[in-house]
């Protein structure tokens, strides 16, 4: 079937099977290998993108299903080439990886919450994270990275000291 | 690629999902998908064809319902004139039942409607739900996680019957009613006779789920309880218990909803202790022993995680602490 994608804010034209998942034809359709294979049935969160917005797991939704949705993945998060995005310096920063196989759901699982919560405590970061799964890290530079994310996303907007 | 090979569809309204599901037998409908993807990835589930119904106009609302009879009430999806015929109670093997059935509360008539294909999330965030039925707002966050409950429906929730889902539970506790249309035929049957095991519900292969209509409490102080034990966050439940109390101005409980989930094949509801309630202030030992009693029959479920025996005891406890909570908070209330 063919199915035109809005990826990364470029239109693209696609011909998948009924069966192919969203993340495999973002990877093999599309090349965009940010977004991982983990158990490919919704449990791990290494697969999250964002579509409208929202995080959301693509190894649970068909290509075919994706039509007229804006679906963001870590490739499209980048302010321009060679550049980071706040949250994926504050990663870098504070150790917030290590094998970095759940870093990109990661980081996309925590913009969806701070473009909705500028704001959140510990706790609103805990929960919003408890569904991606990391073996590596413990979690707690993960959460300080969104955290020194938040608190430096929140200063963009204060007018400049002199 | 794992799931087995299918066709997929789009259709335009209701009639024509149906009639897609007439025309194939192994066709399914599919909302979110948040189950039935990872089943056919791990081919449990093997659809010929899936009818995608996310996308039919006026199948996803939240909104207020007066007393009017649900046979003159105007819908806002299909056809208004469209007869609504009572489903009569199947006869049903009693043990799957456990003890007690419920059946659906007086609430003068109010209720909230809620689309099948509304969005757990959208639930989870609808100052609607929040003011008007607290128990559902308040099981939401336990309902998978946030990146599933972005697409997860109410609906597909309630179809697949997981005795374990949080929002079966608030159904059957509540006494919600559910539509669905047949060809061009609308039918409703009340939660508890919906849910027949685990997995199986009422619901036509051929019928598509329209609408649940949770009945709205008009007393002033209401409150809620909720607890569950799982083996990781927003997993799947081993217990959860739910209680709903209405309190009068003295503490003295008017009216009361028990449920327990995920315990049996189907959840349950304990309305003799509900009954009990009435007229009473919270008494944590009166309560467990009623709790205790009712279910004493009651066939649990065991596997690797949690024994037969295990769940009845644990939902004792829990639901003791749901209703603990739930006088608590409405209490709170003035």
């Amino acid at each position: 079937m063919k199915v035109e994608l809005e990826v990364n804010r470029q239109k693209q034209t696609v011909e998948v099977e009924p069966r192919t998942s969203l993340l495999d034809c973002l990877r093999d359709a599309l090349l965009l290998t940010g977004a991982h294979a983990g158990c490919e049935h919704g449990v791990c969160g290494a697969c999250t993108v964002l579509i409208d917005g929202v995080a959301m797991r693509s190894c649970l939704m068909f290509a075919v299903q994706a039509d007229g949705y804006a679906i963001t993945t870590i490739e499209g998060l980048s302010p321009g080439p060679g550049e980071l995005s706040p949250l994926q310096d504050a990663f870098c920063e504070t150790h917030g990886m290590q094998c970095g196989y759940c870093t990109p759901a990661m980081i996309l699982t925590a913009h969806a919450l701070l473009s909705k919560n500028p704001q959140p405590t510990r706790e609103e970061i805990v929960e919003a994270i408890s569904g991606n799964i990391c073996r590596c890290t413990g979690y707690a530079q993960i959460v300080e990275a969104i955290a020194l994310a938040a608190e430096r996303m929140r200063g963009q907007n204060e007018p400049a000291r002199r | 690629m794992k799931p087995a090979p299918f066709e997929y569809s789009r259709p335009a309204d209701i009639d024509e999902a149906c009639a897609l599901l007439v025309a194939d037998d192994g066709a399914r409908l599919i909302a979110g998908g948040q189950t039935l993807v990872p089943l056919m990835a791990m081919r449990l589930a093997r659809p010929s064809r899936l009818i995608d119904i996310a996308r039919i106009l006026g199948l996803a609302y939240v909104r207020e319902v007066d007393a009017t009879p649900s046979a003159v009430r105007p819908r806002e999806s299909g056809d208004p004139g469209a007869p609504v015929e009572p489903v009569e109670r199947a006869a049903l093997d009693s043990r799957l039942r456990g003890n007690e059935r419920g059946r659906g509360f007086d609430s003068n008539g109010a209720s909230i409607a809620i689309g099948a294909t509304t969005r757990q999330h959208v639930v989870e965030n609808d100052p609607l739900i929040r003011a008007k039925l607290p128990l559902l707002a308040k099981v939401m966050p336990y309902v998978g996680h946030g990146a599933t409950r972005a697409r997860g429906t109410v609906g597909g929730s309630l179809a697949n019957g997981d005795p374990a889902a949080e929002i079966v539970l608030v159904a059957a506790t509540l006494g919600a009613t559910l539509t669905w249309r047949d060809g061009g035929k609308s039918s409703e049957i009340a939660a508890a006779d919906f849910f027949i095991g685990p997995m199986v519900t009422a619901l036509p292969l051929t019928a598509c789920l329209a609408e649940a209509r949770f009945p709205v409490w008009p007393e002033r102080r209401v409150g809620v309880g909720f607890h569950e034990v799982n083996a990781r966050q927003s997993d799947f439940a081993f217990v959860a218990a739910a209680a709903q109390v209405a309190l009068d101005a003295n503490g003295c409980c008017t009216r009361a909803a028990i449920g327990i989930g995920a315990a049996a094949a189907v959840p349950l509801r304990l309305d003799k202790v509900a009954m009990d309630l009435q007229g009473k202030r919270f008494e944590q030992a009166k309560v467990g022993e009623a709790v205790t009693a009712a279910l004493a029959k009651v066939e649990t479920l065991a596997d690797l995680h949690a024994s037969a025996d295990y769940r009845r005891r644990v939902a004792a406890t829990l639901a003791v602490r749901a209703i603990a909570d739930a006088f608590a908070a409405a209490a709170r209330r003035a």
